[in-house]
């Protein structure tokens, strides 16, 4: 309960940072050249002064900044996030119907950098100066040196158009209608390719945390306790080590779960998959300046999510955490 | 001297130095070895690497000379990353100085606006600056700069934290030193060594975000840069990727570089830290 509590009270913090970054992008919005209405009346062909001044009272864009801005806020407070002129919908629902792809790509490169950086982390730590170390070490550097984008080109290249094991983007098979298992793995053999992609830095970032915090852990009393009462070492390193040393990397979902939904904008610009991050994109190159700021808000907010679900993890982890404070 | 000699005692650090210093005398001399425009018509489209000795890493799409696009590259992936670096850290210096020197309010309103921007996602932040100041080479720099800087604020404001009741400091306080002086004059240069280094990181993640948004298309598109390389040759992706591929390895080489230099430092400066 006291997890719970605490957890709740961090969640409760966040609340005014994600006004306030509500308040600092409206404010910023309000800077670019040109509004929704413009950009209605650039889709329909042109228009008179007097349809725009019409439009603009109808989306309410004449009243003073302030009062645009309370009654943006007062609409979200609803749920209600405008909407959208490119795409003739609510912004909510625009925005619903992209999220799902983004949160299976984020959750699937997650696991993915998660599990083998953990794994690779354990090897390394394990053989430390030795050759395995060095390989891993090696190529953490180097994964974290390559542009996502750039990986996701040459995957396309080499899995799609030479061996042609992978399809090279979208998100599913549109030219049949599948259903049950077979849309599932079809959904599954699209996102290969971008979950490695987007996966890729941070496994390197996983791996060089896990190895550092295994040496870390290694050297310290308990575990040569472990070891003087006889346990065999596999025995040390999966019951009392890895637990402990799993700590940092928990701490780094929270932490990098911004930058790895900034990179699905890349990757799903990649493989053209139809997620939030291709919209983020979409509505900046269409101008559509109600749309991005809704991205914003959520993309916000699925990262005070995480960071909320992070906490839970943390103190389930480590029950000191919930005993101190 | 001696952490001189401990850096480069390191294989990696060294490699790196050599890295480093190959893109920046690539930078140097792209003017001398290439002085035509390199986004200007060099020769037939997309001639392949090697395949011509005028070309030698062949042309992109648009008849252009790959190799003097990759030269003048080197500049502005340096020029951005340096610049956008910065900013970064300075913005984040007066931040985290302020804040963790002062505390109370001071630090709890800087750390609420902090923590807005690490909540955002700094690509996110990147796209609604581009889309409102538009994407010359000087918006996109400093907007690279702008989402960059909380890390390095955290950074300092930790250093100050652990620095401000230190007896130097008191000292200064007692002779009545202003606080600017004893701000500027007295704690930053102690809580700067693990600022500068990080700046590597900075760096690293600036260069790169640079040319993600370049590959995107929303970077300046009237300089030669490597991400803009890297977005034109997607478009010929399926024959001819070594359009793609080269200006890609150019940046790989480039990131490496910075972050090994970065934690050769990092290890020079801090002996103790080595063995872990």
């Amino acid at each position: 309960m006291r997890i719970l509590s605490l957890a709740g009270r961090r969640l409760a913090a966040s609340i005014p940072t994600l006004f306030l970054i509500l308040i600092g992008v409206f404010l910023l919005l309000q800077m670019a050249p040109g509004d929704t209405v413009d950009a209605l009346m650039a889709q329909m062909g042109g228009g008179d002064a007097a349809t725009a001044r019409e439009l603009r009272k109808f989306y309410g864009l004449d009243l003073s900044i302030p009062a645009q801005l309370a009654n943006y806020l007062w609409h979200l407070v609803r749920l209600d996030l405008g909407f959208s002129s490119i795409y003739g919908k609510p912004v909510a629902s625009v925005i619903l119907e992209r999220l799902p792809p983004t949160i299976l790509l984020m959750t699937a490169s997650l696991s993915f950098a998660f599990f083998f950086g953990l794994v690779f982390g354990v090897i390394a730590a394990r053989g430390v100066n030795r050759w395995p170390d060095t390989l891993i070490s090696t190529l953490g550097l180097i994964f974290y040196a390559t542009p996502s984008f750039w990986f996701g080109l040459m995957a396309i290249v080499v899995f799609s158009v030479y061996l042609q094991w992978l399809p090279p983007g979208g998100f599913e098979d549109i030219g049949t209608v599948q259903t049950g298992i077979w849309r599932v793995l079809d959904i599954a053999s699209h996102l290969v390719l971008p979950t490695l992609t987007l996966g890729l830095i941070f496994l390197a970032i996983y791996l060089r945390i896990m190895r550092a915090s295994m040496l870390e852990v290694l050297n310290l009393d308990f575990v040569r306790t472990a070891r003087a009462k006889g346990l065999d070492e596999t025995h040390v390193v999966t019951r009392h080590v890895l637990r402990n040393a799993l700590l940092p990397m928990v701490t780094l979902i929270g932490l990098q779960a911004g930058t790895m939904l900034g990179g699905s904008v890349v990757v799903e610009s990649v493989f053209s998959l139809p997620g939030l991050g291709r919209l983020a994109y979409e509505s900046v190159v269409q101008r559509d300046l109600n749309t991005l700021l809704g991205i914003v808000f959520v993309s916000a907010l699925l990262v005070i999510v995480v960071n909320f679900v992070t906490d839970l993890l943390y103190a389930r982890l480590d029950p000191r955490i919930s005993a101190d404070s | 001297m001696d952490a001189l000699k401990r850096y480069f005692r390191s294989p990696a650090a060294v490699i790196g130095l050599i890295l480093l210093l190959i893109v920046i005398a690539m930078a140097i001399s792209a003017g001398w070895l290439y002085p035509r425009d390199p986004l200007s018509l060099a020769g037939r489209p997309l001639i392949w690497p090697f395949a011509s000795p005028r070309f030698l890493l062949g042309t992109d799409n648009s008849g252009r000379d790959i190799a003097a696009q990759i030269f003048y590259g080197a500049r502005i992936s340096l020029l951005i990353g340096g610049v956008a670096t910065a900013i970064a850290i300075l913005i984040g210096i007066l931040v985290g100085a302020f804040a963790g020197y002062y505390g109370g309010w001071v630090d709890n309103i800087l750390m609420r606006i902090t923590d807005a921007f690490q909540t955002l996602p700094n690509f996110v932040l990147l796209l609604v600056l581009v889309a409102v100041f538009g994407s010359t080479l000087t918006t996109v720099t400093i907007a690279v700069g702008i989402v960059s800087w909380p890390a390095p604020a955290r950074l300092t404001r930790a250093e100050f934290l652990s620095l401000r009741n230190r007896e130097f400091v008191q000292a200064g306080r007692t002779l009545g030193m202003r606080d600017v002086k004893i701000i500027l004059g007295e704690i930053l240069p102690n809580a700067l060594p693990p600022v500068i280094v990080y700046a590597s990181v900075v760096m690293a993640v600036a260069i790169l975000l640079e040319s993600a948004l370049a590959f995107l298309r929303l970077s300046d598109p009237n300089v030669a840069s490597w991400g803009n390389l890297i977005g034109l040759g997607r478009d010929v992706l399926r024959v001819q990727w070594y359009v793609s591929a080269i200006p890609g390895i150019a940046i790989l080489a480039t990131v490496l570089a910075v972050s090994l230099v970065g934690q050769g430092l990092n290890d020079a400066l801090n002996p103790r830290l080595k063995s872990r």
